[in-house]
Formats: C-alpha cells, structure tokens, sequence
C-alpha cells in the first residue's frame, strides 16, 4: 500500500517544497505577522513545536473552519493516544502500532446498507476521488484533555453521497478492524470488539465531519488510526472512530462500542458539553496538552455555530 | 534512628525523586500533571499496602522488630496522599474553593477520596509515643483500625476513577483481599484454639 504516494510527484523540485519549518508557522503568516519577524523566530518556535518528520502530502488545500488555535506538538499527538486496540494507557498505542497496518496487506473499506452504490474499495481508490485538505480542529477527550491537531483529509459527505444513501438510511455505523494478531489490545475484552461507532445521516453529513488519513502533513501513525478515521470535532473524541473497515448506512440508531461498555456514561450523541457531566467527572474545563492552567470547555467544543442546528429542540442532558 | 529505618526513610522518598528527575528530563509523557497526580496517589496506595504487610510478615518471621518500621512507613502513606490531595487541589482546580467543595459533594469518587485523606489525619497526629501513652495502647490500636477502612476507601476511590479497564484497581484488591484474608484466617484459628483449650480445662 503507497498511500499518499501519488500526490507525492516524482517531479517535483527540492527548491519548491515548502520548507517545513515555515509549514509550522503558517498559522503566524496566515495571521498576516511580518514574515522577517516570523523567519527570525523560527529556530525558537521550533524548539516549541519539537520535531515534525517530513511532510509527505504537500499540495494541500487550507480550509476555512481551521481553527486559529496553537497546535498540538507532534510528539504529544503522536505518543498520547487512547487506542484501547492496542493498550488502555495512552503510551501502548505508540509502542505496539509501529508496524501498523501490516503494509503487505491491502486495506479494504466496505461501504454497505442502505445505499443504491455499496462496494469494497482498496484504499487507494477509495480515497483517489477526492481532494486532500489540511483542517485545524480542536480535539475534546471524554477524560478532559483535548488538543489541536492538524488533520489532513476529506468531508466525509463527499463518499457518503457517492454510495447514494437511500431514504432508509437515518444513520451511518462505522466499524474499526478487528484482527488481534495486529491489534494486541483486541486480545483482552475491555470492550466488545470490534470497535463500532455511528453519527446520525445529518451529523454524518455535517461539512465538519472529517475522514482523515493524515496529519501534520503526512500519513496517519498506527497509534492515530492509520490507514483512515473518522474526525467528529464537536463531539468527545472516542467519536472519532479509527481504522475504519466498514461504512454502513442503517435505519436505526446504532450502538456503539463505548454506548455497550457503559450506557449510563456514553450516549449515542457524546458532543462536547460543559453542562452535561460524565457521571463519575465534570467536563466543564479541559486541560490543553501543553498548557498548565485548565481552560473553560465550551459547547460543542466551540463548533456550535456549524452544528448547533443539528441539536434544537433536542434535551441535550438526556440525549448525551 | 537505627540504620534500617534510616535506609527506609531514604528508600521512600525515592519515588518522589524519581517523580521529580522524570518531570524535570520530560519523561511523564504529554500530560506530565495527570501523571504525576496518579503516580503520587498509587504511591499512597503501594505504601498502605506495605504498612499492612508488616503483621503478616511478623507473624511469618516472628521478626518482631518489623513494627518498628510500620510508623514510618504509615507516615510515608501521609506524605504520599497529602501530595496527591495537594496536586489535585491545586493543579486540577487551582484552589477554587467552590469548585472544590462543588467537586467532593458532586462526584462519588472525590468524595471518597477526600474523606480517605482526613481520616489519615488522627491517625498522624497520635503516630508519636507521647500520644500513644496518653491514649492507652488499647484505645491507640482502636483508633488505628482506622487503617482497614482507609485501605478499602483507597481501593473503592481507585476503582472509580479508572475509566474502563479496571485491571490495575484489581490487582490491588485482590492483594488487599490476601493481606485481610491472612488477619480473619489468624484471628478465627486463634479463637477456636482458644475455645478448645477452654473446654479441655
């Protein structure tokens, strides 16, 4: 499997890759700073930052519902994960998913259910149709930690509506691999593997709704749920389901894997409120990795004016 | 002090070093403060363990000298707990007095947690001889049974918190179970001895 490796070009000049120290800075240039000022602080915003490999996707759109937020450094994003696939601590999934997905293995993504345009797709020509872009997204965990994390990837509308959902479809279930000789976690039940996860058709379609396959510029690590994952802003991140194998439109609510762990502490809706405590915690404040103080966590983790809709009329204390 | 217990105040304070060297050469991962919360806590935790490990041992080795080192390392239990209560009020709510007290009534867990660590306060304060004297070795060993319940609020506050996989709580149970197990399986075999070498008088 190449992922990304078409877009890469063999043609392309060194002189034209954008430097990646500038690429992470862009958010001060984005802002209009004076570029000498930006250059001249580089080596100190990089010791910030800590070391970003290469990127590997390199024409990528900016979107507009990027946050303006400080990112995440790529060593926290990339080695503190809740990957229960391949541990329950956050440091497992970047110990024991280095080698994940085994790259001799293709990987397949069925689309099914009540749609008039199932299939099974390598990932290749699942994600070739369509345009990668770089969006900025807060990232709120259920625990009360969140981060910003740059993602690279595709509005999941865009391959919903090429499956054609038909009227039947009022929800869309997704599926993580179950394979425990890959996914050691998967050997001990913490949860009922697999790990499943749904969004209701409108949430699904949500132009937020991300399918990501990379981030910081490159291709997803295992521990963030390579090949290809679900990226759910305004909702806690367990949401945001990785290694997806299966897409299937369904006409009742879904249960998800975390809803049969613990149906009193994990609804099917699971969005960011401050309101509305876990039972065993509060979830009014956050803690931003990297950041000392704690910060007010807001409503639908600040994407309220994009989703706020999807929600009215609805009594968010019992549809958690 | 003899050189044991000075060799054991030394060795307890290892983790806290150990805590402080990691902090410090940015080896507590990510989420340095969460770490160290829990670390300072499972400390807490390994050091009550230990504490009721001293009977057992005394009555496997009849090394009755071991009691010596229970008061300190009861201490050590304090020190522990009054490190993981002090990063939780300031680091996890910077000292907001409602949101504390809105906190201990709110979650069961806190709860817990926090009446755990005032009861470890009389148990402190008569851990000199002078308190054990004027208490009468009786009403000391009363006040101290204090320790059973401490240990299984300790128990019940970790098995809360944990999210989903309770592995880690449990090994602490079971071994909790082992160190009780031993003091009911002595006591019963005591009071039966004792109910027959009454009978046969």
């Amino acid at each position: 499997m190449h992922i990304g490796k078409k877009r890469l070009g063999d043609d392309i000049v060194a002189s034209e890759i954008t430097d990646h120290q500038v690429y992470l800075n862009r958010r001060q240039f984005l802002n209009g700073s004076a570029v000498v000022a930006t250059a001249s602080l580089l080596p100190l915003s990089m010791a910030g930052a800590g070391s970003v490999p290469e990127p590997t996707f390199l024409d990528l759109k900016q979107s507009p519902l990027s946050s303006d937020d400080k990112l995440t450094t790529y060593d926290s994003v990339t080695t503190y994960n809740n990957f229960y696939e391949f541990g329950t601590d956050k440091a497992s999934p970047a110990l024991l998913a280095t080698d994940f997905p085994d790259k001799s293995k293709p990987w397949r993504v069925t689309i099914e259910g009540e749609c008039d345009k199932p299939g099974e797709y390598e990932y290749d020509d699942l994600i070739r149709p369509f345009t990668l872009e770089e969006r900025i997204y807060r990232f709120r965990c259920v625990e009360g930690w969140s981060m910003v994390i740059p993602w690279v990837g595709f509005p999941l509308a865009d391959l919903l509506k090429r499956a054609q959902p038909n009227s039947r479809a009022k929800y869309v279930e997704f599926t993580t691999l179950y394979d425990p000789e890959q996914m050691p976690g998967q050997s001990r039940k913490v949860l009922d593997w697999p790990y499943t996860e749904g969004l209701r058709i409108d949430e699904a379609m949500n132009p937020l709704t991300l399918l990501s396959v990379g981030l910081y510029g490159q291709e997803l690590l295992g521990q963030n749920g390579a090949p290809i994952r679900l990226v759910v802003p305004w909702k806690y991140g367990f949401k945001s389901i990785k290694s997806i194998v299966n897409i299937r439109f369904v006409e009742t609510m879904p249960n998800s894997a975390w809803m049969k762990a613990g149906p009193k502490e994990y609804g099917f809706y699971s969005n960011v409120n401050p309101d509305v405590d876990h039972p065993r915690w509060s979830q009014s404040r956050e803690r931003r990795i990297g950041e000392f103080l704690k910060r007010k966590t807001e409503l639908y983790n600040g994407y309220g004016e994009q989703v706020a809709h999807l929600y009215t009329d609805m009594d968010l204390t019992k549809n958690f | 002090m003899s050189k044991t217990k000075i060799t054991l105040f030394i060795a307890s304070l290892f983790p806290t070093f150990g805590l402080i060297y990691a902090l410090l050469t940015n080896q507590l991962g990510a989420n340095p403060i969460e770490a160290i919360t829990r670390e300072t806590g499972l400390w807490a935790l390994r050091f009550l363990w230990l504490t009721l490990l001293i009977s057992p041992l005394i009555w496997l080795t009849g090394w009755n000298k071991l009691a010596t080192l229970r008061r300190m390392l009861g201490l050590y239990v304090f020190f522990y707990a009054l490190l993981h209560m002090l990063l939780y009020l300031w680091l996890d709510q910077f000292f907001d007095i409602n949101e504390i007290i809105k906190d201990i009534i709110k979650r069961p867990f806190i709860t817990i947690g926090f009446f755990t660590f005032t009861a470890l306060i009389p148990l402190v304060i008569t851990s000199n001889n002078r308190m054990v004297k004027r208490l009468g070795g009786k009403a000391w060993k009363k006040l101290h049974r204090l320790t059973y319940f401490i240990a299984i609020a300790s128990s019940v506050h970790f098995y809360m918190l944990v999210k989903q996989d309770k592995t880690e709580p449990l090994f602490y149970i079971v071994l909790l179970v082992v160190l009780f197990g031993i003091r009911l399986y002595r006591y019963h075999k005591k009071h039966t001895t004792m109910a027959s070498s009454l009978k046969l008088s």
